[in-house]
């Protein structure tokens, strides 16, 4: 569970370049992801890694080809110290987890060996031995990454027909 | 506590009295958007989900602007798919080649949102619709599967920035200059969940065109939308175009900010936002002479007939520079045809423009205008990050149409009021 470190203002045009949006499968997504910062990214990635950034990351496009790049990759979460506000709502939707923690992505670097516990909000840095506390999602939010995402929390609800 | 007009609109459309900042509330959606690169996405979402019936056909509109015509098989297939769905659902405001324009110039113009309205689409530039008065944001292909399917959707409620406009806009200066200085004054994630209010006497003076500009990349301050209060222009404009009833809405006297913004218009000079985020902003003088190979005048920012009219002004009986290939893209078929009636797109040609049928290619790196490594556009567009326009070492300067128009004569960034 190795950490890619990155830094303020991460865009959606670098996690996943609109050139490659006349694609949107998973796998052809995942291949492209973070190209235009990071040409190793896609190749290097593996199942459980995760991404430290810098504030507003996510910013520019409402693609939700973006989260769904790197949840495709095998990303487990990205944390950072904000998220630009449709970023944040397609990772929800998509149940894919973020985390606000301002601290932790100063302090995490790349490379580091990092495990989340998302239940308690706990960020361990098993290489440096720091701990981390971010604040836990509200209820609402909560149960939508509990459903799996928006739209099966919808239908648990009986709202859509 | 006085309520923002967002906060206004937002606490009617999920029937409540009363809505406070960070509030989570579910809405009700008065229009669903989406396009070509964003509708296939939420089709597959909505169908996976098992969803079989959209919630309002004549709520719903597809927009087919970003790859098209079709570029590629690739995008032909995602056009295909939204189509298909289109006619399934039998969804009223389905845009296709021909019809479709750029979508926030379209919607506007069709009469799809008024004052007061909620709309949602996947496309990050939806917030256009605040110069109307009307509550709008960008949203991913998820929230729009969900809209389509329900009519409602979750929000968290923004607190707000009201930004005062004073004074009035001086020659060659227009909404472009006011939204790029805004976003250098505040930064790219300066109005992060927040909603920006526009307020003040300068308002009146704003032509329409101006104001959905401005509103258009209230996104690219990180703001959830950008919305300015109702007024005669903003009744003339929807006269005419929207027949059903809608409510003005307007601030409340104690309303809550958690900043105040002040711009003089009367002091704003033109306005560039250099390379590789839109808070890089530059008065145009302290960089005119910056060799550039490409002009775009254009998309959801500035395709508008006002932009146009600004453009063909400065260009008229000139010639675009030698090292220099100049793209103009009207908006939609009703722009193209009433700048034809104008004889702009004679002037554009007679130039040595290169004039496109609608489309929001080159904004993207798309296609119509795609940059070749080190090339530098100066472009009326809304996003200039790293590789947004072709290859990665390209540059972007986003500028307003007189800035391009005199930069594509020019050969180089240049003053408008200079040429």
């Amino acid at each position: 569970m190795k950490v890619y470190k990155y830094g303020a203002n991460v865009d959606t045009d670098v996690i996943i370049p609109a050139r490659h949006l006349n694609d949107p499968s998973p796998a052809a997504l995942a291949s492209h992801c973070m190209e235009d910062i990071d040409a190793d990214f896609a190749s290097t990635v593996e199942e459980g890694d995760i991404i430290v950034a810098g504030p507003n990351f996510g910013c520019g496009s409402s693609r939700e080809h973006a989260p769904l790049a790197i949840k495709s990759c095998g990303v487990k979460c990205v944390i950072a110290p904000s998220f630009a506000r449709i970023f944040y709502r397609n990772a929800i939707n998509i149940g894919f987890p973020i985390v606000e923690c301002p601290q932790a992505a100063e302090e995490i670097q790349a490379g580091d060996q990092v495990e989340v516990d998302f239940s308690s909000g706990t960020i361990t840095d098993v290489t440096t031995g720091k701990t981390y506390k971010a604040a836990p999602f509200p209820e609402f939010i909560d149960g939508i990454i509990q459903s799996g995402g928006l739209l099966n929390s919808l239908k648990e609800r009986g709202v859509a027909k | 506590m006085g309520m923002t007009m967002t906060q206004k609109i937002l606490a009617k459309a999920a029937g409540l009295d009363k809505v406070e900042p960070g509030q989570l509330i579910e809405a009700r959606l008065d229009l669903v958007l989406g396009n070509d690169i964003t509708t296939p996405v939420a089709i597959t979402e909505f169908e996976k989900a098992g969803f079989t019936q959209v919630f309002d056909k004549d709520k719903i509109a597809i927009v087919l602007d970003h790859y098209t015509p079709c570029k590629d098989i690739k995008s032909a297939q995602l056009c295909k798919q939204a189509r298909e769905f289109a006619h399934k659902h039998q969804i009223t405001n389905f845009f296709d080649v021909g019809q479709m324009g750029v979508e926030h110039a379209l919607l506007p113009e069709k009469g799809l949102c008024a004052p007061g309205e909620v709309i949602i689409g996947a496309d990050s530039h939806t917030c256009t619709y605040g110069a109307l008065g009307a509550f709008s944001t960008g949203v991913g292909s998820t929230d729009m599967a969900a809209g389509m399917a329900t009519g409602l959707l979750w929000f968290k409620v923004p607190s707000a920035i009201k930004v005062t406009l004073k004074g009035k806009l001086q020659p060659h200066v227009s909404g472009k200059d006011v939204i790029l200085h805004l976003i250098g004054e505040i930064g790219v994630d300066g109005a992060l969940y927040q909603s920006l209010e526009f307020a003040g006497e300068g308002v009146a003076s704003l032509s329409m065109d101006d104001r959905f500009t401005i509103s258009n990349m209230a996104i690219e301050a990180g703001g959830k939308n950008g919305i300015f209060p109702v007024d005669e222009k903003t009744m003339e404009y929807i006269n005419g175009r929207v027949s059903r009833p809608c409510e003005a809405f307007s601030a409340d006297p104690d309303a809550v900010y958690d900043r105040e913004v002040v711009i003089d218009l009367d002091k704003l000079e033109p306005t560039v936002a250099l390379p590789h985020l839109p808070e890089n902003t530059k008065t145009v003088s302290e960089v005119a002479g910056t060799p550039i190979n490409q002009v775009v005048i254009g998309s959801c920012t500035n395709g508008r007939i006002g932009d146009l009219r600004i453009a063909a002004a400065i260009m008229k009986g000139k010639k675009v520079a030698g090292n220099v290939r100049c793209v103009v893209i009207p908006a939609t078929q009703e722009i193209t045809l009433q700048a034809m009636k104008e004889g702009l797109i004679q002037t554009f040609i007679e130039a040595g423009a290169a004039v496109s049928t609608p489309t929001c290619g080159p904004c993207l790196g798309g296609h119509m205008g795609v940059m070749a490594e080190g090339e530098r556009t100066v472009s009326t567009t809304n996003r200039n990050f790293v590789g947004r326009m072709g290859h990665t070492t390209s540059e972007i300067i986003l500028a307003s149409p007189a800035v391009a128009a005199a930069s594509a004569i020019a050969g180089c960034v240049a003053d408008p009021r200079a040429v």
